[in-house]
């Protein structure tokens, strides 16, 4: 038997360390004791279990889902025209709006957050969820236009050309044949900008005002230790909840597009 | 029959909702913004006359030229830690993995948990009385608990350098990914020795790899606010610290709007020299 190089050594130590530091959170919530630290005092569920009686974390929630949701559907609906545009059409300026298109993903938080907190309160906006999902979708536009970009790339555009030949217009070609072969790449763009707004925390500070999010209320227990065990609790839901979400939207994003039209 | 219209006009109408949006939240903040750097607040009143009175205070302020080189330098030391070693896990799955989409997918996972939790996991385990120190003691390793681990710089450029990880790996296999495999076997045919091949054929052509990696790295984390906050203690403070403080506490919006112009420019000139000196020294084969 070949003994293992020491490139894949290094790979599997490499995983190790993306993953151990979030592994802790999960183990600790189920620790008795309240100190996060060796040897676990005991194993409990009650961190859970009294998550649900707390009425600030399940409105934060709330306002978490909605906004999560509202912003999916705006950057997907907004990507989905823009990812068509881009794989299609060439058109004169093409390469520069698909770069200020991915913008928001290079600009360092901090100057979004207080950029769009001066200009909503200057549109006279007053920080609430509307102005995050307004931040959010921003932030999302991006993971949505390269998703669909790539479900653009896979599909045949003689199939929407035979469409129209055999006398469909426009809306029914898109309901028809376009819809349904990107329906993947929709799915996965609607959960991964979901994830994205659900998990961002720096805008939804600066712009939440009095709604917090629910990353803007685990910032608000983090400062005291006795919350801790709650904050570890949620967190390993929220955690849990993120990669399950990934997992189904890489799922669709893979699936074939050469089903039935 | 349908009739299309021009290419290039379906193509505008189509991507103006997108680029529109964003051009117009990325254009607006700025005027804004660089109104409000030139007016002065003090307290709740706000004066309109014009003046360079906050670029003055801030580019006089040691504690802003402080703040501002720290940032720089951390984005640096974790840009620099980051592509260092993600570069061989990339080559690990670009050249050697068989199972490429399993690899990548367990990369990127990590990514997609939430951010401020991951920095927070950090925070639990670097802790005087925290999950590291907790087990080195337990194990008989240390007699007494490590002070040097939390809040300071190190455990911030740690933090994040765990934090960017994917996107590191991500452009450098794609840079990996387009080598044409025949250029590496002619390097060998001519005699290179795998070490002479990787740095002549394989280190330069991935070139632009690195760049993008360290752009899409370097440029957020100037002005990350969430890890210093955490683990950065009084030592590891950043400039989105202050920035935030004058958008809340301070209540002086425009010396943070100026802070936030000061950071943007200084981030943009550091990168722009990035790119150019990338540019000069790779994308071919030596």
């Amino acid at each position: 038997m070949k003994r293992p190089s020491l490139l894949v050594i290094y790979a599997f130590a490499y995983l190790i360390f993306l993953y151990l530091p979030v592994m802790f959170l999960p183990l600790f919530s189920f620790n008795s004791g309240t100190i996060v630290a060796f040897p676990i005092k005991g194993w409990t569920l009650d961190w859970y279990r009294k998550l649900g009686e707390q009425d600030t974390l399940i409105q934060a929630l709330w306002n978490s889902l909605g906004v999560g949701a509202v912003t999916a559907l705006l950057a997907t609906a907004m990507g989905l025209f823009a990812a068509r545009a881009f794989v299609r059409y060439r058109f004169r300026g093409q390469a520069a709006a698909e770069g200020l298109v991915m913008l928001p993903l290079v600009i360092p938080g901090i100057i979004v957050a207080s950029s769009m907190l001066v200009l909503f309160l200057f549109l006279g906006l007053q920080p609430s969820l509307v102005t995050v999902t307004l931040g959010h979708t921003f932030l999302a536009l991006p993971f949505a236009v390269s998703i669909l970009k790539s479900a653009f790339d896979d599909f045949d555009a003689s199939l929407e050309e035979a469409s129209y030949d055999l006398g469909c217009g426009v809306f029914e070609t898109f309901r028809r044949v376009t819809l349904p072969v990107v329906a993947p790449g929709i799915v996965a763009s609607i959960l991964v900008t979901f994830t994205v707004s659900f998990d961002e925390f720096v805008l939804a500070f600066f712009l939440s005002g009095n709604q917090p999010t629910l990353p803007v209320y685990i910032w608000s227990q983090i400062r005291f230790p006795a919350k801790l065990p709650n904050v570890l609790a949620l967190g390993s839901i929220l955690l849990f909840a993120s990669a399950m979400l990934l997992v189904l939207a890489k799922y669709f994003q893979r699936r074939s597009t050469t089903r039935d039209v | 029959m349908f009739k299309p219209r021009s290419e290039a006009a379906r193509g505008y109408a189509l991507s103006s909702p997108a680029t529109a949006y964003v051009g117009f939240l990325v254009a607006a903040p700025l005027v804004i913004l660089i109104t409000y750097s030139f007016w002065t607040q003090t307290y709740v009143t706000l004066d309109k006359t014009p003046t360079l009175g906050n670029y003055r205070a801030a580019l006089s302020d040691p504690l802003v030229h402080h703040l501002m080189l720290r940032s720089i330098w951390i984005a640096g030391a974790v840009t620099l830690a980051t592509v260092v070693l993600a570069y061989p896990i990339a080559y690990f799955i670009a050249m050697k993995a068989r199972r490429k989409t399993i690899w990548l997918l367990l990369i990127t996972i990590p990514f997609w948990s939430s951010y401020l939790l991951r920095v927070f996991a950090w925070k639990l385990i670097l802790g005087f009385n925290g999950v590291m120190n907790s087990a080195l003691l337990g194990l008989g390793l240390i007699d007494e608990p490590l002070d040097f681990l939390l809040y300071n710089e190190f455990a911030v450029v740690l933090t994040l350098a765990h934090a960017w990880a994917p996107f590191a790996i991500l452009p450098i296999y794609v840079s990996l990914q387009k080598i044409d495999p025949s250029l590496l076997e002619a390097a060998t045919d001519l005699g290179n020795s795998p070490l002479q091949r990787f740095l002549r054929v394989t280190l330069p052509l991935t070139v632009p790899g690195i760049i993008a990696a360290s752009l899409i790295i370097f440029v957020p984390t100037v002005g990350d606010y969430v890890t210093p906050a955490l683990v950065g203690g009084s030592d590891g403070k950043m400039i989105a610290n202050l920035i935030q403080v004058q958008f809340g506490a301070a209540n002086n919006w425009p010396l943070g709007a100026t802070l936030s112009l000061l950071a943007m420019m200084s981030v943009g000139f550091v990168a722009i020299v990035f790119v150019i000196a990338g540019r000069g020294l790779g994308g071919r084969i030596r």
